[in-house]
């Protein structure tokens, strides 16, 4: 645990290569991503440049970031749709997964009886359901709801029942000596014993809400001005816009990683003074 | 091997009425295992009792027992009458303690359960870790800390409701040799400024001897009382009394008690 001072202590060349070693690793992961990423852009250019490609069938890289400039008005309105369906349908889907989860824990019955539903909401196809909410629901932003809501709220539900469930069993017999009752044995002992395992499942259902939300306004087909980004793909792809198809795609992705690294450092931070996973490796 | 047990000295049992008492009791679990088979034990007030025994000898089923945690399948227990429910501390193998709660968190846990404010369970809990010498670390997590320090939290965290009874099932047993002679003498300490009861669960003959007033030998398929035998040297016990030959000749009966119990139940297989 104790940091080696450089200064003071005179490393052997095993200590010193290994020194060496971490510090080539911590910027290589930065620096290899980066350079790869930059080197397939500029590839991606060269390749429209060498084959007259037209920009209806690959735009240049520059043509895109142009678009996505031009376009600006028009794309962030949609990704503001599509980001209200997004964080609504997460919100919910924490709602439902932990308060289902809950009631799971209260007893074994009660799990054993409705799991397999929640298997096999998750197992079917959202895109094969879709039709049938078309259907039952009239309100557009409902029926997108619903559906991302679907493809959310699976992993947060599982996984926050199974760290409900693994709680030391010594602690429990703890709890029961000192007279607990269900409710502070769920407050002070199974919610937070299950947060490591929420956070986990949290980090799969933020990617998710965002697919769910796109693939259901994919099915959905709106146009129009409320319309998210998945539409402006379509619409796009019809106009032979390739450009702006690409914008919204580079926007999407971009909404999933910034999502992606929100949840982790959440995670990060309720994590970081108790939990292995989020405690540094030693040497 | 019955009768072996009617000749152990009880000489002890005339005084005051025991805190409580097996009486016949047996416990066979689902699985047809015996762990316990008509044991018959008594425990005064203010008695170091070890339970000292083999793998499988019940010692720990007989601990359950007493916590309330298990019931037993034959026989009872009976408590000295106006003990109430909560008179009982447990201090487990492992530390067992929150790992996401604060040291202080972790021994004000079986207060607040009973609904004792942060505010109010202050000045109990910070003086409870004064006992074990935690006071600097009431803002540390568990796993800032090292083995002894977390069994010191566990001691502090069952001993903080004032318990009657002190329960322990080998809580030293994954220490190193050094930190369980200090967590011995720091035990002994505190039981001897607080006075309550100790039941103690132990493989270790040496640990038995140096802590305990009594030794209760047991034997184990099925799981039964062997030998009950009282520690005849004073407290308070200090590093002198470990090198001291009266230390090394009750170790060695002792020992030699629990090697009779072994082979007891080498004799009791079929």
């Amino acid at each position: 645990m104790t940091a080696i001072d450089n200064r003071s202590v005179v490393l052997d060349p095993e200590e010193a290569r290994r020194v060496r070693q971490q510090r080539l690793e911590k910027i290589g992961s930065w620096v290899l991503p980066l350079a790869i990423m930059v080197l397939a852009v500029w590839f991606w250019d060269r390749i429209c440049v060498w084959n007259d490609i037209p920009k209806y069938i690959l735009p240049r890289p520059g043509v895109v970031v142009q678009t996505l400039q031009d376009d600006a008005p028009l794309l962030f309105s949609s990704l503001l749709v599509t980001l209200k369906i997004t964080f609504l349908s997460l919100v919910l889907a924490i709602l439902g997964g932990v308060g289902l989860a809950v009631l799971f824990a209260q007893s074994k019955w009660v799990e054993m009886s409705f799991f397999p539903f929640a298997v096999i909401l998750q197992v079917t196809p959202i895109v094969a359901i879709f039709p049938l909410i078309n259907i039952y629901v009239d309100n557009q932003t409902a029926k997108l709801l619903l559906c991302a809501w679907i493809v959310a709220f699976f992993p947060i539900l599982s996984n926050t029942t199974l760290g409900l469930n693994s709680v030391d069993r010594n602690l429990r017999d703890l709890f029961q000596l000192n007279g607990a009752t269900r409710w502070q044995e769920l407050w002070h002992l199974r919610l937070p014993a299950a947060m490591p395992y929420f956070l986990g499942g949290l980090k799969i259902a933020g990617g998710l809400s965002l697919i769910g939300a796109v693939v259901a306004e994919f099915v959905a087909g709106t146009s129009g001005q409320a319309s998210g980004l998945a539409s402006r793909i379509i619409e796009a792809g019809y106009r032979l816009n390739a450009p702006r198809l690409f914008a919204a795609l580079i926007l999407i992705s971009l909404t999933g990683i910034v999502i992606f690294l929100a949840l982790s450092l959440l995670s990060h931070l309720i994590l970081r003074r108790w939990h292995e996973s989020a405690l540094k490796q030693e040497a | 091997m019955l009768q072996k047990v009617a000749d152990r000295d009880d000489s002890w049992q005339r005084g005051a009425a025991p805190l409580l008492s097996f009486k016949g009791v047996g416990k066979v679990f689902s699985n047809g295992v015996t762990a316990l088979d008509n044991v018959n034990l008594a425990v005064r007030e203010g008695d170091f009792v070890s339970l000292l025994g083999p793998s499988g000898c019940g010692k720990s089923t007989a601990l359950r027992l007493i916590a309330r945690l298990s019931t037993p399948t034959s026989g009872h227990l009976e408590w000295r009458k106006a003990l109430g429910d909560d008179c009982v501390g447990y201090v487990f193998q492992e530390p067992t303690l929150l790992p996401w709660a604060s040291v202080f968190d972790n021994v004000w846990l079986p207060l607040r359960l009973r609904g004792v404010s942060r505010l109010k369970a202050t000045s109990a809990v910070m003086e409870m870790l004064a006992r074990v010498h935690l006071e600097n670390f009431a803002d540390a997590v568990p796993r800032e800390l090292s083995g002894g320090m977390k069994m010191r939290v566990s001691i502090a965290r069952a001993m903080v409701t004032k318990p009657r009874v002190l329960l322990m099932d080998e809580p030293f047993a994954a220490l190193d040799e050094i930190t369980r002679f200090k967590l011995n003498n720091d035990l002994l300490e505190l039981w001897q400024q607080e006075r309550f009861t100790a039941v103690f669960v132990t493989h270790s003959v040496f640990e038995s001897v140096f802590l305990s007033s009594r030794i209760v030998v047991m034997a184990a398929k099925p799981g039964r009382v062997f030998r009950d035998m009282t520690v005849d040297a004073p407290y308070p016990r200090d590093e002198a009394f470990r090198t001291s030959s009266t230390y090394a000749e009750l170790c060695r009966r002792t020992s030699d008690e629990l090697s009779a119990a072994m082979d007891a139940q080498v004799e009791a297989r079929p």
